[in-house]
């Protein structure tokens, strides 16, 4: 197993996983203004897909480009979190999966510019600018949602207590991750465990939310292990390529 | 024989897509142009990571060049260095105005929340009376402000470091 491979595919199927989820909303935002924030959200994850599974394709050496490795894989052979996958439900859980997700992405990067791998470092360097907003955007609607009404704070809560699980699997670490470390290919995602604990939970406070006290961890995604709901992405993601195979337009 | 400063000419004759009254030179996505042996090679960089508008203007500047006799053209795609607004030349920021979009800002920190938005004139009537309306606007690149003088909605081409 090539272990740089394995770990583009999980930072691009991240990134193309989410990016799909918030494509969902388009034509449903709740107002114009976020139909169109999340879809531009959406447009910055897929083009940081593009980049890394284009360079997965590269560095895996078999022709496949990054539309290969997107529209022709099988559900066991993606690599993206648990969290990504979560269903979008209201705009209220779509926000705290989002925050969840940013919060990690951008300490990831902070670090990953650093990478002695001159590739992963400029991806990095150039997705860092776009995560800065994401961010920002989720942490003010998380903050607004949660000390908002009854009836938002409420939704938050329980948005809250649903993907709080997945959120152990942002830090997961494997034999993959062990060499590339090693070689300063990747920061260790442990170490910015701290930092993310402290960010998020300042947020989640501001929001008057209570991280909740069951702290079961589901993992799996990094393996290829998925909940049934990739199954359903997939099946819309892929049905042009499978359908009509090599079709272009 | 043409020369590389000529080959810097042509690429003022393409126009972004999506903001066209710049032209890729204005947005300083063209980071350079070597021209060797008959073989012409660009340099691009995208603006943010998922531009749509890259493969029309790698489309755009294979066309031009051809309409100019050079045939063989090789457009490189680069990541590094990060785009940035600060490339975009004066000329382009008077451009944006003209054409009613407010050309960026210095900004606040991002870690910030809640924080004021950024100062951004109208692009009509140049008021500073103005309100954020959406970060994210028409484009990746573009916020969405509305003016509290002349009621006028327009884009802000957002700062981007």
């Amino acid at each position: 197993m090539n272990a740089l491979f394995e770990y583009l595919l999980r930072l691009g199927d991240d990134s193309l996983i989410l990016g799909h989820r918030l494509s969902e909303w388009c034509g449903h935002g709740p107002i114009l203004e976020e139909d169109i924030a999340m879809t531009n959200l959406s447009l910055d994850l897929i083009g940081q897909a593009t980049s890394f599974l284009k360079y997965a394709g590269e560095v895996e050496g078999k022709s496949r480009n990054e539309d290969d490795l997107a529209f022709l894989r099988f559900e066991r052979e993606y690599k993206n979190l648990l969290l990504v996958e979560r269903p979008n439900q209201n705009f209220g859980a779509t926000m705290m999966r989002q925050f969840l997700f940013d919060a990690y992405r951008k300490l990831f990067f902070e670090r990953l510019v650093h990478s002695t791998d001159s590739q992963l470092s400029a991806i990095a360097a150039k997705s860092l600018k776009e995560t800065k907003y994401h961010l920002k955007h989720s942490s003010e609607w998380v903050i607004r949602l949660g000390d908002g009404t009854e009836e938002s704070h409420e939704k938050m809560q329980s948005a809250l207590d649903d993907l709080w699980k997945y959120s152990a699997e942002l830090f997961y670490q494997d034999d993959v991750d062990e060499d590339l470390i090693e070689n300063g290919i990747i920061p260790a995602v442990d170490a910015i465990k701290g930092e993310w604990d402290v960010l998020v939970r300042n947020v989640l406070e501001q929001a008057t939310l209570i991280i909740p006290s069951n702290n079961w961890e589901q993992v799996g995604g990094r393996k290829g292990i998925h909940s049934e709901h990739l199954g359903y992405i997939l099946a819309e993601l892929q049905y042009m390529q499978r359908a009509y195979p090599g079709m272009k337009w | 024989m043409v020369t590389e400063n000529e080959i810097w000419d042509y690429m003022e004759e393409v126009y972004d897509p999506e903001v066209p009254v710049l032209t890729i030179v204005d947005l300083g996505i063209v980071r350079s142009i070597t021209y060797q042996g008959e073989c012409c090679k660009i340099t691009i960089t995208p603006t943010y990571s998922g531009c749509p508008a890259m493969k029309r203007i790698e489309e755009d500047v294979i066309q031009k060049l051809d309409e100019k006799g050079i045939g063989n053209v090789e457009v490189d795609l680069v990541l590094s260095p990060a785009w940035t607004t600060d490339w975009l030349s004066d000329s382009g920021r008077k451009k944006l105005k003209k054409y009613g979009i407010a050309p960026p800002e210095n900004e606040v920190d991002k870690s910030v929340l809640f924080s004021e938005p950024t100062i951004v004139p109208c692009p009509k009537c140049d008021s500073k009376d103005t309100k954020l309306v959406s970060q994210f606007g028409s484009t990746a690149c573009k916020a969405h402000y509305q003016c509290n003088h002349c009621l006028e909605p327009f884009d802000y081409f957002k700062c981007l470091k």
